[in-house]
């Protein structure tokens, strides 16, 4: 059976990773290597590496970080930020990338989308929608690390998505990111029954029970969390021994069994 | 030190297999050359990317042939990994029907959901169920998770499936001819149980 996957983030900023509330009120967390090599050892499901300033620099990728972090990487690495071009993909590919994350430019170039699935596959795609709710309750999707509103629903951008040839979804609420309070569930639960292809919650997560929620009631195939990793004792490990006492399929890894 | 070939056709992420392959206690050596392959000891076919697009570039650089003579001609350990698995069948149906490197026989076919829930690709950790008795699995359980992202599958008569995962009504997930082998995983992103098996692979070569 196919194992719900527990996916920490890391965010990058100015050569370190940080961590926020609400995409603002960034804390530095520490070295991007050292938490990739942890997380090596502690066999986590996946990784994704956010680079948060690059697009708002108007610069692409970094591309020498990726390559000395997929070094210390023997599990799935996706990255995103600052990505524009099919060659922007090659490269962080060929660098050690398993999949590119995709967010102002899903919005402002499609055809990137579509461009990547057809040469490197679907399966390498994931398109990250960040999205604020209004006091009536609307969402709408944000880009440029959540500055610039875009007049879409998350239902919307992630079926565009779908329909461009995008192979994954991730989906994050800006005023839940890092406030550890839960996941929005209901916009979850709308993006993952609009579309066919892996949907991973993100933005809120505070506990284990919070990750079961996104996944039984949000229908999510994955979920994705920073401060709750990065702030409290609790460890992915953990979380997912919480989904198997739930019933939920999870990998749990033999304790023998290290990276060497 | 046994010298792994990496094919390098222009697509994958050569580097990730590298650093596997040196980890396990290989040699890597990235390279499209003939002259190369001629000499490995083993050789890896990596893979991200679409099925047409990849034989395409194989033949450009002018690969199939030598490939073929090495895996079939020369017995020469070879593995393939993904799509590179994919590429080994007689056929692939991404970006239209295409010829693939003809090593097993297969064709190569999209999912189709089965039931309303299945979402495509199969994005994942999912287990191995271990069919026959396959040096590859020396040391790793029954069961056992790797790591999975794609959308197309490997069909094959069943004397050539040496592990199979359950997902979209089942699908074959290891296969093997000869000395010839393909993993539908990802075996240098699934973590230990990844490195025991390019161990394996490496003690063949």
């Amino acid at each position: 059976m196919l194992k719900i996957r527990i996916i920490p983030i890391l965010l990058y900023k100015n050569f370190g990773l940080v961590k926020g509330v609400g995409f603002d009120s960034w804390r530095r967390t520490g070295s991007a290597l050292q938490a990739v090599m942890v997380y090596s050892l502690r066999g986590v499901d996946e990784l994704i590496f956010l680079d948060i300033t690059a697009t708002g620099e108007g610069r692409p990728p970094d591309f020498e970080v990726v390559d000395d972090l997929a070094d210390e990487c023997f599990m799935p690495l996706t990255v995103g930020g600052g990505i524009r071009t099919v060659e922007d993909v090659h490269q962080l590919l060929m660098k050690g990338a398993d999949k590119v994350a995709v967010n102002t430019a899903a919005v402002e170039n499609p055809q990137l989308i579509t461009d990547v699935a057809r040469r490197f596959g679907s399966q390498c795609v994931v398109v990250s929608i960040d999205f604020r709710t209004d006091a009536a309750g609307n969402r709408q999707v944000y880009t440029h690390s959540g500055t610039r509103s875009t007049g879409l629903t998350p239902v919307q951008l992630a079926r565009r998505a779908e329909e461009l040839g995008a192979g994954e979804i991730l989906l994050t609420s800006i005023e839940r990111d890092g406030a550890m309070q839960g996941y929005d569930l209901e916009c979850i639960r709308q993006v993952s029954e609009a579309v066919r292809i892996p949907v991973i919650a993100g933005g809120g997560a505070g506990n284990a029970r919070h990750v079961y929620e996104a996944i039984s009631e949000g229908h999510a195939s994955a979920a994705a969390a920073a401060s709750m990793f990065h702030f409290t004792e609790v460890t992915p490990l953990e979380v997912k021994q919480y989904l198997h006492g739930q019933g939920l399929p999870v990998r749990l890894p033999d304790p023998a069994a290290r990276v060497a | 030190m046994k010298e792994i070939v990496i094919v390098d056709y222009g697509m994958c992420n050569l580097d990730s297999v590298g650093r596997a392959v040196e980890k396990c206690g290989g040699s890597p050596l990235v390279s499209a050359e003939a002259a190369d392959l001629a000499g490995a000891d083993g050789i890896i076919l990596p893979g991200v990317g679409a099925f047409s697009d990849a034989m395409h570039n194989l033949k450009d650089r002018g690969l199939v042939a030598p490939l073929r003579e090495q895996a079939l001609g020369r017995g020469v350990p070879f593995l393939g990994i993904c799509l590179g698995m994919q590429l080994m069948a007689g056929v692939g149906h991404e970006g239209g029907r295409c010829e693939g490197l003809g090593l097993i026989p297969g064709e190569v076919v999209r999912f189709i959901a089965d039931t309303p829930q299945t979402r495509i690709p199969h994005v994942g950790w999912n287990q191995v169920e271990q069919l026959a008795d396959c040096p590859l699995f020396a040391g790793i359980s029954d069961q056992t998770d790797f790591y999975f992202v794609h959308s197309y599958h490997f069909q094959c008569d069943d004397r050539y499936v040496l592990g199979r995962t359950p997902y979209c009504g089942g699908f074959n997930s290891v296969v093997g001819a000869g000395s010839c082998f393909g993993t539908q995983f990802h075996p240098e992103k699934s973590l230990a149980a990844g490195q025991t098996l390019l161990r394996n692979f490496l003690s063949l070569c």
